[in-house]
């Protein structure tokens, strides 16, 4: 279909591209807006959706001393999108005073909880270990875990990750099953995560004298799937980076809303950081789309015109 | 037999759980079960390292095409193993300072830490971030319009893919937010209206269907209709 002398026609020169070009212009779009937001610090506002202002108000309106079970289902694979929105609620719920208990259903989810806590505490030597925070690390079992802790924690953690009797450790006291916590959130990247948390542990309550509260944290391809759970069994979704860089955005307008001094560290805006990337390569790939569909359309033309 | 007696646990197993929904003294049965499942997940990973082993070996002494991943693959896992169950380079608890073993697995500065720390977390985060560069090519290759269908779904796509960004509120910050009859027209909101109706019918659905369907099959499993889950050779395939 050479035309022009045998010459390939610019449409046809498109579309036989190497793909090579495509992956240097994402890498350009990526890395440039990384960058940029290193050099400068800058990051776009943002506007929560309720969605979001759903679950920050979840945390939020808990009075201080609450205990929040966080469930850290994800591991390395999807801690550029998941890390950032854990590292968001567990400094939010360290900032209102809330008790947290740290758990986690992936095998390779362990060190998750280590990374989170220690960003968050690991200027707080106040916060100690057994009274305001617990690790209770992985157990195998997904859904089977779910329902042993719906009737007694203990069931399925008999201790923590530093091998302490849950009943000698202080911030566990009084707490026999799941709807003993006044809230639960699960950071999840799929299978077992806030879907099956849903299904298993928080329905079952909706309907009994303590209905347990739930907010999600899920990947962009796994959120489609939750949001038909919310308002009614989740409080709140952060869907995605996005979702996590609106709920980061709340909670540093809070900080700086007590304290118009205050200076949030790039940890602590880690989701914020990462829009300019997003948009870039977003923007990129409806270029594509568009540039595609561009030789597409001109190709088929000159065919039918052939 | 081996597997009428899988059959049965499973039956009894299914018809616990379901009756302890429903006859009050039975109640207990549920965690009980939960019980077995957990110690059954735990021994599972065990015969899946069993069944990774045998795999590879085999694949390894067929000398078949590829068989050098299998000895990196068998490399990868027994040194992981090894590490993890010795504890390498692991210090003690603080509680038992006197017991080399006492202290945590993953703990930071042990092997197992150095092993997720610098080649599990790098290699995973490493492959799910080549998928922007997979999906950018096939951006531009496969996602044509080549019919309405088509049309409707790109340009679903792309009021998606700009919403979820900045570059939503920059492109239609001309439409005035405080009006409800036009602001629903900006992007981000446009996008939010997609996500929070459309998918969720079409999520909704789903689920629905999906619920059905483990129904049916959880009857099929209970009565012994369906021994697809014992895999090739059960006898039953799926009813």
């Amino acid at each position: 279909m050479a035309s022009h002398g045998g010459q390939p026609s610019f449409l046809e020169r498109l579309d036989r591209m190497d793909r090579r070009w495509i992956f240097l212009a994402m890498f350009v779009a990526v890395a440039a807006p990384i960058l940029w937001v290193g050099v400068t610090g800058k990051t776009f506002p943002e506007a929560p959706t309720p969605a979001v202002q759903g679950a920050f108000d979840a945390v939020d309106s808990l009075p201080p001393g609450a205990r929040v079970l966080i469930s850290m289902d994800f591991d390395p694979a999807s801690a550029g999108e998941l890390q950032p929105m854990a590292t968001a609620i567990v400094r939010h719920c360290v900032l209102r005073g809330h008790r947290i208990c740290a758990m986690t259903l992936w095998p390779a989810g362990g060190p998750m909880i280590d990374g989170t806590m220690q960003d968050v505490l690991g200027d707080r030597p106040d916060w100690k270990y057994g009274e305001q925070w617990v690790n209770l690390g992985y157990r195998a079992g997904f859904e089977g875990v779910m329902k042993q802790m719906n009737s007694r924690v203990a069931l399925a953690y008999a201790t923590d990750v530093r091998k302490t009797p849950l009943g000698d450790i202080p911030m566990m006291k009084g707490i026999e099953g799941i709807a003993d916590f006044d809230l639960l959130v699960s950071v999840s990247a799929g299978y077992a995560g806030a879907k099956e948390w849903v299904q298993y542990s928080v329905s079952p309550t909706l309907t009994g004298p303590r209905p347990l509260r739930f907010v999600a944290g899920s990947t962009g391809v796994q959120t489609p799937q939750l949001i038909p759970y919310y308002p009614n069994q989740m409080a709140g979704i952060l869907g995605a980076i996005k979702g996590a860089a609106e709920y980061e955005f709340l909670v540093n307008e809070a900080v700086r809303k007590a304290d118009p001094n205050a200076v949030v560290p790039a940890k602590f805006q880690e989701a914020q950081r990462r829009m300019a990337p997003q948009l870039f390569g977003h923007v990129l790939m409806v270029a594509l789309i568009v540039l595609g569909n561009v030789v597409f359309v001109g190709l088929r033309g000159r065919e039918a015109r052939a | 037999m081996s597997r009428s007696v899988a059959v049965l646990v499973a039956s009894v197993a299914a018809l616990a759980m379901v009756l302890s929904k429903f006859i009050v003294p039975m109640e207990s049965a549920e965690t009980t079960v939960a019980e077995w499942f957990n110690a059954a997940a735990a021994i599972a990973f065990v015969l899946g390292g069993a069944s990774l082993l045998k795999m590879n070996l085999l694949a390894i002494s067929a000398r078949g095409p590829g068989w050098g991943y299998s000895a990196v693959t068998l490399l990868a896992f027994l040194a992981t193993l090894g590490v993890g169950l010795l504890k390498v380079g692991v210090a003690p608890s603080v509680a038992y300072p006197g017991h080399r073993m006492s202290g945590s697995t993953d703990a930071e500065g042990g092997a197992l830490w150095w092993l997720y720390e610098y080649a599990m977390s790098p290699i995973t985060g490493t492959l799910f971030a080549m998928l922007a560069f997979y999906v950018a090519s096939a951006a531009f290759r496969a996602f044509r319009a080549k019919n309405a269908a088509a049309m409707f779904l790109l340009g679903t796509a792309f009021i998606v893919l700009l919403g979820r960004t900045y570059a939503g509120v920059v492109v239609t910050s001309w439409i005035p937010a405080d009006m409800p009859w036009v602001s629903w027209l900006r992007l981000e909101n446009l996008s939010a209206v997609i996500m929070s109706v459309f998918t969720t019918a079409g999520t909704r659905a789903m689920i629905i269907g999906i619920a059905i369907g483990v129904a049916a099959t959880g009857i099929k499993i209970m009565i012994g209709l369906d021994r697809s889950y014992l895999g090739a050779g059960s006898g039953g395939g799926n009813g």
